[in-house]
């Protein structure tokens, strides 16, 4: 138990991520049933409209930030520092402490959940309400009196520092830990994206720290940010929000994008079609990410100017993406494919991506969007591009990793089980929104009238909803049967080029025996100019150092809960013992003796 | 803070501590651009007075912002008293820093309370939310960077930092010095070009 709370190791705090990102991605599934329960029917009443207001509100912020970057967050710790031939990470202390952080913030944020009493609200959950974006004027104190937002706005900062302490980390790693012979363009596609993701986090996150800092003041201390009475504009939250938004969708689908780009050349036996033009569509679609914000704002009425130059800018970003499409289906093209549930996945993504990436060129069209903004013409959108795409990546680099990260293989034929239900579930779930959608059922709201004509609609996609629930009862089966039951993984199930097959599954505690020395991008491949490389022996030649464990991040991630605990309760002495932990840890943590 | 300079070898040949302080800088960079960018926007848009003629008084900053100036070279003459060994002039250059760091403290004190008699708080008009959050900001950056430079006094007046710990002298200087930057950039848009 010690040794998991003070560890450094990044495989060990990969698992982590990964164990704690799973339950929060089932608790927002939970969400979701309940939201799909709830519009099975016209006129449901199952939840009240409150109720309803909270669970899309936390079904969305649970999932963009408690499940799917923290999932993506596994990998990075746990596949980076293998693929580049690094012992660990460039701060491991560091790493350590973005994982409490993160855990720590999830916490807070669900923990409105149960907390009602403490606020004397009349019931048990004071959860947040105003929808993943929250948009102010509607979040200021006048309109949302309760602790639901405060849970929100506090809880969000807190995960902002996480990931950005992880940002810093990874792209120092990329950059600086890399194995002799691994020059940039010899970095697999995975880490690449991984360290484009990473610059997207550190300069998206700043902004919506900004954003969540004056809707903390307006909230707590009364300035007048988002108050129109004052002068203000409410536009500044939009922006603020949509200029981390935008880049954040990249950060959510850069990394599935990087475990497609590996399972597609393993599975085909082929190397990526066009390596170097996927890596800079990757670099391009983090600088153009940058520039398409306003288009979640063309509802706003920014005039024609604005509108024309994001429409334009968006459908332009279309290109690079579309770009990393064909490249994908090139490498799939005359390969020696086998059809393991990791390219099933990978392929599936692609399938389902193609969908969210059309249904969002349509988006682009301000005229189009008009009537499209606010309906479940965008839910379908964003479920096709972030379930069909970064969740369906995911589970490729689920079972793809699987093997790696735990030393057993998992069942291949519940995998295929757990695709195909996965893959007919969100078809049915998602596809029918772009109809209910296009027929006029707006978003957000808790129920329907049958006279809009959408109630078979909102049954197939509830059907559907409760068939992904069947395909995750699938998966998890086969990860407790894999436990006892699982076939024992050798060290390259897959015969995969990167360097994280050349070592035991799963890795010892130092990875690799002796760093090795890369040649080619491909480096245990045979390849027309290079022998495959010789993988590291088996024994250490020599003594390994292995850095000892460390409290104090796990301390100094304990002071920023107890700081953001002070406006929540409105006690002073808190924010003062919050400040003294987390200044506490730090100190120690700088003048601890730590050989990495 | 406890290690030697840099003795790992790494792919890009630069210190993974500066690199990372680099990467950091370069996000607060975004933070600071949207607190400024904020203000910008929100200038002239003030329902009720006061507005920033009748409250800034550009003299007094003036002289807080030569003192932040001067902390700068300050710094510079700490890492070069540090990088060449000379720890009395070390000791003495980096307690310099840090005392004009606190002096710059002192005049936002100041001129934050004098503010407040004249009637501007932080509650009163757009103009007081976005000068104290943005200069507020900039002070608690300020803070951490005093705390810092006393911490690093502190382990020179013990006699645990040296020659060997040159980098971590610098990487305090690159902070220090990008605060000092934001504030020449603040002190331009919101001072000098009302």
């Amino acid at each position: 138990m010690k040794r998991w709370i003070t560890t450094t190791d990044h495989k060990r705090i990969g698992l982590l991520y990964f164990w704690t990102a799973f339950c929060f991605f089932l608790v927002g599934g939970l969400e979701a049933l309940l939201i799909r329960l709830q519009l099975a029917q016209p006129n449901g009443h199952l939840v009240s409209a409150e109720t309803y207001n909270q669970l899309f509100t936390m079904h969305g912020t649970t999932m963009v930030f408690l499940a799917l970057m923290p999932l993506s967050a596994s990998f990075f710790n746990y596949i980076v520092p293998l693929q580049i031939g690094a012992r660990d990470v460039a701060f491991p202390r560091l790493n350590a402490f973005s994982y409490w952080v993160f855990l720590l913030g999830g916490l807070l944020l669900n923990a409105s959940w149960l907390v009602g009493p403490l606020f004397h609200a009349p019931h048990w959950n004071v959860a947040p309400n105003g929808g993943w974006f929250g948009y102010a004027n509607l979040t200021e104190r006048q309109f949302s009196p309760g602790p639901n937002i405060d849970f929100w706005l506090l809880g969000l900062q807190i995960l902002g520092i996480s990931s950005l302490a992880a940002g810093f980390n990874f792209i120092v790693t990329i950059l600086n830990m890399r194995a002799p012979g691994m020059k940039m363009l010899r970095v697999p596609a995975f880490s690449w994206m991984t360290l484009v993701t990473q610059f997207l986090v550190i300069t998206a996150f700043p902004v919506i720290t900004v954003g969540l800092v004056f809707l903390m003041f307006d909230r707590f201390f009364g300035t007048h940010f988002y108050v129109a009475t004052a002068g203000a504009t409410p536009l500044l939250w939009q922006h603020l929000f949509w200029l981390f938004g935008h880049p954040e969708v990249y950060i959510l689908i850069l990394p599935a994008m990087g475990i497609v780009s590996e399972v597609l050349p393993t599975f085909a036996r082929k190397p990526l079609f066009g390596y170097t033009v996927v890596v800079f569509s990757g670099v391009l679609i983090g600088f153009m990410g940058w520039g398409v914000w306003s288009h979640h704002m063309f509802a706003v009425g920014l005039g024609p100017i604005a509108d024309s130059v994001f429409a334009g800018t968006t459908m332009l970003i279309a290109v690079p993406t579309g770009v990393k499409i064909f490249n994908w289906i090139a490498t799939l093209w005359g390969g020696d494919i086998r059809g393991s549930t990791a390219l099933h996945f990978a392929v599936g993504f692609i399938a389902m991506f193609i969908i969210g990436g059309l249904s969002g060129v349509t988006h682009a069209s301000p005229p189009a969007d008009l009537q499209q903004t606010d309906t479940y013409y965008v839910v379908a959108h964003i479920h096709y591009v972030l379930f069909g795409g970064t969740v369906l990546g995911l589970f490729a680099g689920i079972y793809y990793w699987w093997p790696k990260m735990t030393g057993r293989l998992l069942s291949e034929p519940l995998g295929k089980w757990h695709f195909w239900l996965t893959f007919v579930g969100m078809n049915l779930a998602f596809f029918p929104m772009h109809l209910i959608g296009l027929l006029g059922m707006p978003r957000r709201i808790y129920t329907y009238t049958p006279e809009l004509g959408v109630s078979a609609l909102n049954l197939v996609s509830t059907v559907g909803a409760f068939l992904i629930a069947v395909a995750i009862l699938v998966f998890l089966v086969n990860v407790l049967r894999t436990r006892t039951h699982g076939r024992p993984a050798p060290n390259d199930p897959w015969g995969g080029a990167t360097l994280e097959w050349s070592i035991p599954s799963p890795p010892p505690v130092y990875n690799f025996s002796v760093i090795p020395t890369v040649a080619s991008r491909l480096p245990r491949w045979k390849t027309e100019r290079h022998e495959p490389m010789r993988d590291p022996p088996a024994v250490p030649p020599a003594p390994i150092h292995v850095p000892p464990g460390s409290w104090w991040p796990l301390i100094a991630a304990l002071g920023l809960p107890v700081l953001a605990l002070a406006p929540l309760t409105h006690t002073l002495w808190l924010a003062f013992l919050g400040a003294a932990i987390l200044l506490v840890g730090i100190y120690r943590w700088a003048f601890e003796p730590f050989e990495v | 803070m406890t290690h030697a300079a840099a003795t790992h070898h790494t792919s890009m040949g630069l210190d993974s501590r500066k690199m990372a302080f680099w990467a950091f800088i370069g996000s607060e960079c975004l933070l600071f651009s949207s607190l400024i960018s904020t203000y910008l926007v929100y200038k002239g848009r003030s329902v009720v007075g006061p507005s920033p003629h009748e409250i800034l008084n550009i003299p007094f900053t003036s002289v807080s912002t030569f003192d932040l100036l001067m902390s700068s070279l300050m710094m510079v003459l700490a890492l070069a008293a540090v990088q060449r060994g000379d720890m009395k002039w070390g000791k003495i250059w980096l307690f310099a820093t840090a005392l004009l760091g606190l002096v710059f403290l002192g005049g936002q004190v100041i001129e934050f309370t004098e503010f407040v008699h004249k009637g501007l708080t932080l509650q009163t008009n757009l103009f007081g939310c976005t000068f104290f959050v943005l200069t507020g900001t900039h002070g608690a950056h300020v803070t951490v960077g005093v705390l810092w430079l006393l911490t690093l006094w502190v382990r020179a007046l013990q006699g645990k930092l040296g020659p060997g710990q040159a980098l971590t002298v610098e990487i305090t200087g690159l902070y220090w010095h990008f605060v000092d930057v934001v504030w020449i950039v603040i002190f331009t848009v919101v001072y000098l070009i009302q």
